[in-house]
């Protein structure tokens, strides 16, 4: 069965683009581009990894992942977080609520896909 | 006997003379060449415009009237210049370190450098030396018709008041010309300066010429003067000690208050040192001056037929001896006098008018940030040259009301006691930390009226501006606010009634207020500067680190003292930093250095307003790190009284606890603008950089191919959007803005505004009422149309009403037009109505706005440069903006 990915993420055009590299590469790409509700679908779906913006409209990427680190059936779950935000104390913040892996944008598509390669099979 | 035309002839010619030695003086000084011009002799020279016509004629008038009285006016004088170092050391110390460029400047710049203050002290200068000016007038006129043939060869309309106005013209054409040749009063009017010195000797000349015609020409010498003064009733009269003191007082306190005294005394002073040498041949002057007075009055009075003017001695004698030669000297002589005061007193008048009331008039009309734009140099030369006329005119006029009849013969002593009031503001301020702003203009204010009430009103006449019932029994019966009687006090002459009771009141207000009440930081401040003067002449006054960028400086300072000066201070400040260029770094020294080399141009108010509008612009203002660097250096030095001043720490320490709060939200500030523009710069690069990547590598299809191209142009384009509006924004927020102005219809402005919106969001219906637009401008319709087509993009992407329709109304305002556009959306909510007009305040998802919330930022700058405004407008239903457009600018439908 292909493997899921969750991608948190308000930019269509970003989307777009990360859901054409994952998708050629045999995974299933699901898209949800608002904060608030972004946590009920993790736990509704659950995906194998999730990719998650910070800046959201509704709620904020930081405060999604403090809430599924929280949360013990989701906590496993790998977080690549994928921020134009690329700030030392962004990172530090993410690092500290648990992130599995910190990148800024723009990111090398290349880079993208060894990192959800490697994070999920892990 | 002389002609009427020859006078004419005569005196123009000595006009003429003295044009040329004013541009001979200018020419030498053009040249680095003023060696001289700058001697102490000159310098001594200059202070005799001290003599005016009043003191020429009417010092013999005076003693024939009130035997030696008249030495008292000489005797004050006398004494403030051999007392020197007391106070005139002080007072050129403080106008050299501060650039102090008149009286009014001198009282603002003391006490935290207040406008108000500077314009009350302009006010009454004007008040009381307008007349003054106007008594030079009618000497002139008068000394003219003394030469007059009874006969009659005057030419038709050679009349008195023509004559009294081709003076005020003449003498207003040479203020102009040599009085506001340079902007920078420090820099020094040398033409001037030695026309009036040569008017000095010509003067002395003239009554020292006639004074030796009297005792070896008429007389036989002294012995047989004194024989005959002894038998004139000049030497009976008695002189009443009290009366003395008084007048004594009243001259020297006029000697450093007159605003051309303070002018030649303070400004023009090229040289501490020159004091030295006039502590001791000034008072010789006034001396040699006073010498043949009484013997001239004497004779006059011996020889003259009884019911002549005692005024005119000094003419009349010679002539009635038939010397026409010395009268004709002695006739330059007076119009020496009365032309050097009225010239120096016109410059000195004029520089405060147009600095403290002109000019701060004209910044406060122009306050949207145009200090960039306009050029304040010649705004302030022209108010100066406009203020010169105005001054002038305004003691013509004067002179044609007040008939020059007997009421001006007083207006010397009258007027004395007028500018007396602003003594105990100026010696509490130099030597008084205390006094207080509020002080000194209680003392003023009060001192001012009691003036005005007591003898500057009833100097008119009776009944001619109070009514005499009034004079003898009190407005509304109020007997003890009789005019020359106040509080029962009767019997002393208006003079001494009036100076006792001003000065009274003045002093004790001045004393008491400043004690009640607490100075403000700068106040305190420059009250240091000024007591401790030659502790700390190099200058304390610490200004706050501060976000104004020294090439604003630059271009403000260029547009005030001149390009080349501006730039040599600069220079100069750069390479003591140790900089190259011309842009040091704006540190406190520099931007306090800046604020006194303007404050020579404009006074120090305006100066520190001027400097303001670019050191506050941070949102730590200015005034709140003096506050904190003045509170500082008051409590280190007062750190024995510590205890004592637990109160003032406390204050203190808000203070910083309120800066350091300010200062932190500003760095927070900076933090998220970079954060942020980061973010919007990195989002389409990543689209772009992701696309670009799958088309390379090459394994898709052609509809895909040409969908991802399409992306990158898309995200491409939004970057430069963004970049766009960026700069424009930094241009709007700091540059130098060109504004094309025209005169256009608000519809077709609308129309353009709606066409460039239109197609990117068809669903949007637009309602108008096209009659209601039919308004003419005359501003930059390209900016206001760029406003407008913000507004209307904004409600096709933010209106989330199901059918969107956006109203585009005309409003009347007063005088002038708003244009508002009200959508049918849910609006904003109020939480948020503060934010929208900040940069970067998107506060909906990005995916439908797809701008980098800069918009209503640059609508904000754009209606601020148009000298309009834009606000949101509560209370209408959904998303509502009101343009309110420029009041000057819009015109009613025609």
């Amino acid at each position: 069965m292909a493997r899921r990915v969750l991608l948190i993420e308000d930019e269509p055009n970003i989307i777009e683009a990360i859901s054409f590299i994952l998708s050629r590469d045999g995974w299933t790409v699901h898209a949800h581009a608002d904060g608030t509700t972004a946590f009920d679908r993790v736990r509704a779906l659950p995906p194998d990894l999730i990719i998650l913006d910070v800046m959201l409209p509704g709620r904020s990427g930081f405060d999604i992942l403090r809430d599924l680190r929280a949360a013990p059936a989701l906590a496993a779950i790998p977080v690549l977080m994928l921020t134009a935000r690329g700030q030392t104390k962004d990172r530090e913040l993410a690092e500290r609520l648990g992130v599995s892996l910190f990148m800024t944008k723009p990111f090398s598509n290349a880079e993208v896909l060894a990192n959800v390669r490697a994070l999920v099979a892990e | 006997m002389l002609t009427f035309n020859l006078l004419v002839l005569v005196a123009l010619a000595y006009v003429a003379f003295l044009f040329a030695v004013a541009f001979a003086a200018e020419r030498r000084a053009a040249r680095g060449d003023d060696g001289w011009l700058r001697s102490p002799l000159i310098y001594t020279l200059s202070l005799s415009i001290y003599c005016t016509a009043w003191t020429f004629y009417g010092a013999v008038g005076y003693a024939a009237r009130s035997g030696l009285e008249y030495l008292t006016i000489y005797l004050g004088p006398s004494l403030v210049m051999i007392g020197w170092f007391w106070v005139v050391r002080k007072l050129v110390r403080i106008g050299r370190t501060q650039r102090i460029t008149s009286i009014a400047d001198l009282i603002s710049s003391r006490y935290g450098k207040s406008t108000a203050l500077g314009v009350i002290v302009t006010i009454l200068v004007v008040v009381g030396i307008t007349p003054y000016i106007a008594l030079q007038l009618q000497s002139i006129t008068l000394s003219f018709s003394v030469f007059v043939d009874p006969g009659g060869d005057v030419p038709a309309g050679a009349s008195r008041d023509a004559v009294a106005l081709w003076s005020a013209a003449g003498l207003a054409l040479f203020t102009i010309l040599f009085g506001t040749r340079n902007l920078d009063a420090n820099e020094r009017h040398h033409g001037v300066v030695l026309a009036i010195a040569v008017e000095a000797v010509v003067k002395l000349c003239a009554l020292l010429a006639v004074g030796i015609f009297v005792v070896w020409g008429i007389g036989r010498g002294w012995t047989d003067m004194l024989a005959r003064i002894d038998a004139s009733p000049i030497a009976d009269w008695s002189q009443p000690g009290g009366r003395w003191v008084g007048l004594t007082f009243l001259s020297a306190a006029a000697f450093l208050c007159l605003p051309r005294m303070f002018q030649v005394l303070v400004v023009e002073n090229g040289n501490e040192r020159h004091l030295v040498t006039a502590s001791w041949a000034f008072p010789l002057y006034l001396l040699l001056m006073s010498l043949f007075v009484v013997p001239i009055a004497v004779l006059g009075l011996d020889l003259m037929p009884a019911g002549s003017n005692p005024d005119l001695f000094v003419l009349t004698l010679p002539l009635s001896q038939g010397r026409d030669g010395l009268a004709m000297l002695s006739f330059l002589g007076g119009f020496s006098s009365a032309t050097s005061m009225v010239i120096v007193a016109t410059i000195a008048l004029a520089t405060m008018v147009s600095n403290h009331i002109v000019v701060p008039v004209w910044l406060r009309l122009r306050r949207d940030g145009s200090m960039i734009a306009g050029d304040v140099r010649g705004v302030v030369l022209l108010a100066r040259r406009v203020s010169i006329a105005a001054v002038l005119a305004l003691g013509y006029v004067y002179f044609r009301l007040s008939g020059g009849g007997a009421a001006l013969s007083a207006i010397g002593l009258i007027a004395f006691v007028g500018v007396t009031q602003i003594l105990p503001a100026m010696i509490g301020g130099i030597f008084w930390r205390g006094a207080t702003g509020l002080g000194a203009a209680a003392g003023l204010v009060s001192g001012f009226a009691i003036w005005v009430w007591t003898l500057f009103l009833p100097s008119f006449g009776a009944d001619a501006v109070i009514p005499a019932q009034v004079m003898a029994q009190g407005p509304w019966g109020i007997g003890w606010l009789r005019p020359h009687a106040f509080f029962g006090v009767q019997g002393i002459d208006p003079v001494m009634h009036a100076m006792i009771w001003s000065m009274l009141v003045n002093t004790s207000l001045f004393l008491i207020v400043s004690m009640l009440t607490f100075p403000n930081p700068l106040e305190r401040m420059q009250g240091a500067q000024f007591v401790n003067v030659f502790e700390h002449s190099a200058g304390t006054r610490a200004w706050g680190q501060t976000a104004a960028a020294a090439e604003d400086l630059l271009i403000m300072a260029q547009r005030i003292i001149g390009a080349a000066d501006a730039q040599a201070i600069f220079l100069r400040a750069a390479q003591a930093q140790g900089k190259p260029g011309y842009l040091p770094d704006v540190t406190p020294d520099f931007i306090a250095l800046l604020e006194r080399e303007l404050a020579g141009s404009v006074g120090a108010a305006t100066a520190h307003a001027m400097v303001g509008q670019f050191t506050e612009g941070a949102s730590v203002t200015v005034e709140d790190l003096i506050a904190v660097a003045d509170e500082a250096a008051q409590i280190l030095e007062y750190s024995t009284q510590l205890e004592a001043k637990s109160a003032e720490l406390e204050q203190t320490a808000g203070q910083l606890r309120a800066a350091n709060e300010k200062l932190t939200a500003l760095s927070v500030q900076k933090d998220s603008f970079l954060s942020q523009i980061s973010h919007e710069l990195r989002t389409p690069m990543t689209s772009i950089r992701a696309f670009s990547e799958i088309l390379r590598d090459g394994d898709t299809g052609p509809a895909e191919q040409q969908k991802y191209a399409g992306i990158i142009q898309d995200e491409a384009l939004r970057l430069t959007r963004l970049l766009d509006d960026l700069l424009d924004l930094d241009v709007l927020e700091h540059g130098q803005v060109e504004l094309h102005r025209q005169r256009g219809q608000l519809r077709d402005v609308i129309d353009r505004a709606v066409s460039a919106a239109g197609p990117r969001g068809g669903r949007l219906r637009l309602v108008r009422r096209r009659a209601d637009e039919a308004i003419m401008l005359e501003t930059d319709l390209e900016r206001l149309a760029q406003v407008f087509i913000n507004l209307i993009a904004n409600a096709q992407k933010y209106c989330n009403a199901a059918d969107p329709v956006l109203r585009i109304e005309v409003a009347r305002l007063g005088a002038g037009y708003a244009v508002d556009f009200v959508d049918n959306g849910t609006g904003i909510s109020p939480e948020h109505r503060q934010v929208i007009f900040e940069k970067f305040s998107r506060l909906t998802d990005p995916g439908r706005a797809g701008g980098a919330g800069l918009g209503l930022a640059i609508c904000r700058e754009i209606m601020a440069r148009l000298g309009g405004g834009i606000d949101y407008l509560p209370g209408q239903g959904g998303a509502a903006f009101r343009v309110v457009l420029p009041v000057a600018d819009a015109m009613a439908a025609q």
